[in-house]
């Protein structure tokens, strides 16, 4: 019965024989967020400022008011984010499928390569050796890249040089490949963005988001723990805020680990 | 003669801070005319319009010919002093704490007799030099100098009272990534300024000139966001107690009025930046501020900020930025009124377009960053509360005194 299968689901949480990985960055102002040229418009910095603190402002009670952009800290993006994907059906936080939130993850640890070199990216061979290993990867999976960025200070994490970024991300085949051969429900990254942080120079420009969002796929980035995932097997719950036409969003994401 | 001061030694904590107590406010209307003199610097007396002799204390008619055209215009500052006296045991608290404090007569070469403080190397039969400064009650006061240059002369007892010399002050500018925050930092280092904090936010953002600061003695980089509350607070818990002056560097310009610009979202990061950043840093460091006025010879003294010109007058090509500016300014002369049981003063530095890149399409002339660093640095020494640099600040300022309207329409092209 599939009720009994989700009990003891719940049952395996609660003994740890399923752990939860908690995959998400503390949303904080000092995490950095996407820097773009001053002349566009920017993202708005996450900001938390105090209603009241048990004080005379509110004697029992603590609360805040946050702001933030809707791509700041570990967030979600939808397909409505990119311009290939302005036209397709349920392309927002909103309206997207609800069962699209909970889907199993590949996991490919690229974080020797990362190591060696910043502007790493991956690419279909390295892919192909991973299946390899590891099997084909299955439709509507998640695909995660391990680069073990999310372990920097501030500055290397987000590694900028008088000509942009340099973290590492997928190449322009790779992103179509995964997205048209494979079927993925979407591609995650220890950085700040799906794509590398050179990614603007590519053909096209933003391969992950062109092909993702083109395609109605989502995006995960500045994810962390992913040292903790097994190369296949886990599952991710990644269930943004609910934005009315909400491009995308700052969320908790939590992947589930078999420990057997 | 003066003796140099010393640079402080670190506080007693077995003793209890001096409280800041202030010398007596009471003016009559009239007499602000001294008080907007000795704001920006200069030397005005009433002189009467239809003999042309001047007066003092501040009169409703002329003392000679009973003329009430009596308008405050630039005077000479010359005068001989007459006589001097030494108050040894005052009744008013401010000036008994600082006993003996020295006052004295002085005879102006332009005609009226004046009681002023007196600078310890004025002597009486000599010459002197006078000035209208702003005591701690932020109140004009008359002041005497001797005519030339004599050592240690801005050491004076009665003078620093009158001044925020950053000289062995502690100082906090708040944004060290912009090139007028370098400018003001080493500035203020060459002032002799003990220790300069230097604000940068997101320091995961490298920044041109960020190699100059960094290992430089008496330079010390901390990470500050002003606009963000928590940052803000963050650095006060740290240092909030040995920030003796404020410069707050915020600067953040953008084009574009409202037509041709989309939403509000730069008009936000305006208002985060420049005014809420503003609040944040008072409510930070304004309490410690105000409380450490009388704290010895690193007392907190002064809270600068860098405002645009257009704070006066709005800029529709820059209009809302203007508007920021307009607000950043009516709220400091709420920092002023509330710092003012503290003795501490704020000062307003108004510039026209500065050579940044944004105002890069901007045609000369434009202020220097280290003009505008050196103006922070007169502008303490003197004890100013308003200053204009640059022509472009200088000529909005005449403009709108002598037609708003004038100004508004020009402004419009």
């Amino acid at each position: 019965m599939q009720s009994n299968n989700l009990l003891e689901l719940a049952g395996a949480i609660s003994s740890g024989a399923v752990r939860v990985v908690d995959l998400t960055f503390t949303l904080s102002p000092d995490f950095p967020v996407i820097v773009l040229p001053p002349e566009f418009g920017q993202a708005a910095p996450v900001r938390i400022q105090e209603i009241s603190r048990y004080d005379g402002r509110g004697p029992a009670w603590y609360w805040n008011n946050i702001t933030f952009g809707e791509h700041t800290g570990t967030h979600f993006d939808a397909p409505i984010h990119w311009f290939t994907g302005k036209n397709l059906p349920n392309n927002a936080v909103d309206t997207m499928p609800a069962k699209d939130m909970i889907a199993p993850a590949c996991v490919i640890d690229c974080s020797a390569q990362t190591a060696q070199d910043p502007d790493f990216l991956l690419t279909v061979p390295l892919v192909e050796a991973w299946e390899a290993t590891h099997g084909r990867i299955p439709e509507r999976n998640w695909v995660l890249l391990r680069t073990d960025w999310s372990k920097k200070g501030w500055r290397d994490y987000s590694n900028l040089g008088d000509d942009g970024a340099h973290t590492p991300g997928p190449n322009p085949a790779v992103m179509k490949w995964l997205v048209e051969e494979r079927g993925i429900i979407g591609f995650g990254n220890e950085t700040i963005g799906t794509d590398a942080g050179q990614a603007g120079h590519f053909e096209p420009p933003y391969p992950a988001h062109h092909f993702l969002h083109g395609a109605g796929r989502y995006g995960l980035q500045c994810l962390c723990n992913l040292d903790q995932l097994p190369a296949t097997g886990a599952i991710i719950v990644a269930s943004p805020l609910k934005i009315q036409n909400g491009s995308g969003s700052p969320l908790r994401v939590i992947a589930l680990v078999s420990s057997t | 003669m003066i003796e140099p001061i010393k640079p402080p030694r670190r506080k007693n904590p077995l003793l209890r801070t001096r409280l800041p107590a202030s010398p007596p406010r009471p003016r009559s209307r009239t007499s602000h005319g001294f008080t907007r003199a000795a704001a920006e610097g200069r030397f005005m007396l009433q002189s009467c319009e239809a003999c042309g002799s001047f007066a003092y204390p501040a009169r409703e008619a002329c003392p000679s010919c009973l003329s009430a055209g009596l308008a405050f215009v630039d005077a000479p500052r010359r005068g001989t002093l007459l006589a001097e006296t030494t108050a040894r045991v005052p009744s008013d608290v401010y000036f008994r704490e600082r006993a003996p404090w020295r006052i004295g007569l002085v005879k102006m070469d332009c005609g009226p007799t004046i009681v002023a403080h007196l600078h310890a190397d004025c002597a009486e039969g000599a010459p002197v030099r006078m000035s209208f400064q702003l005591d701690k009650s932020g109140q004009a006061v008359a002041f005497a100098h001797p005519e030339g240059e004599t050592p240690n002369m801005a050491d004076d007892k009665q003078w620093r009272e009158m001044t925020a010399d950053p000289k062995f002050r502690r100082v906090l500018v708040t944004n060290g990534r912009s090139v007028i925050g370098q400018e003001a930092v080493a500035a203020l280092k060459a002032a002799g300024a003990k220790t300069v904090f230097v604000g940068v936010a997101e320091p995961w953002r490298p920044f041109a000139g960020e190699r100059l600061l960094r290992g430089q003695d008496g330079i010390e980089i901390v990470t500050l966001d002003a606009a963000d509350e928590k940052s803000a607070a963050d650095l006060a818990a740290d240092i909030g107690g040995k920030v003796d002056i404020l410069i707050n560097t915020t600067e953040y310009v953008r084009p574009g009025g409202l037509l041709d610009r989309r939403g509000t979202s730069i008009a936000r990061d305006e208002i985060d930046q420049a005014y809420l950043g503003f609040i944040n840093l008072a409510q930070a460091f304004g309490p410690a501020m105000r409380m450490r006025g009388a704290d010895g010879i690193n007392n907190s003294a002064a809270w600068v900020n860098i405002l645009s010109v257009y704070a006066l007058a709005n800029w529709p090509a820059f209009g809302a930025y203007s508007a920021s500016q307009a607000a950043c300014l009516s709220l400091s002369h709420c920092l002023r009124a509330e710092l003012r049981p503290g003795g501490v003063r704020v000062m307003n530095l108004f510039a026209g377009p500065v050579d940044t890149e944004w105002f890069q399409t901007v045609p000369p002339p434009k202020v220097a960053p280290r003009a505008i660093a050196q103006a922070i640095v007169s502008g303490l020494r003197g004890g100013l509360e308003e200053l204009y640099v640059g022509d472009v600040a200088e000529e909005i300022r005449q403009r709108l005194a002598a037609n708003p309207k004038a100004l508004e329409r020009e402004l419009d092209r």
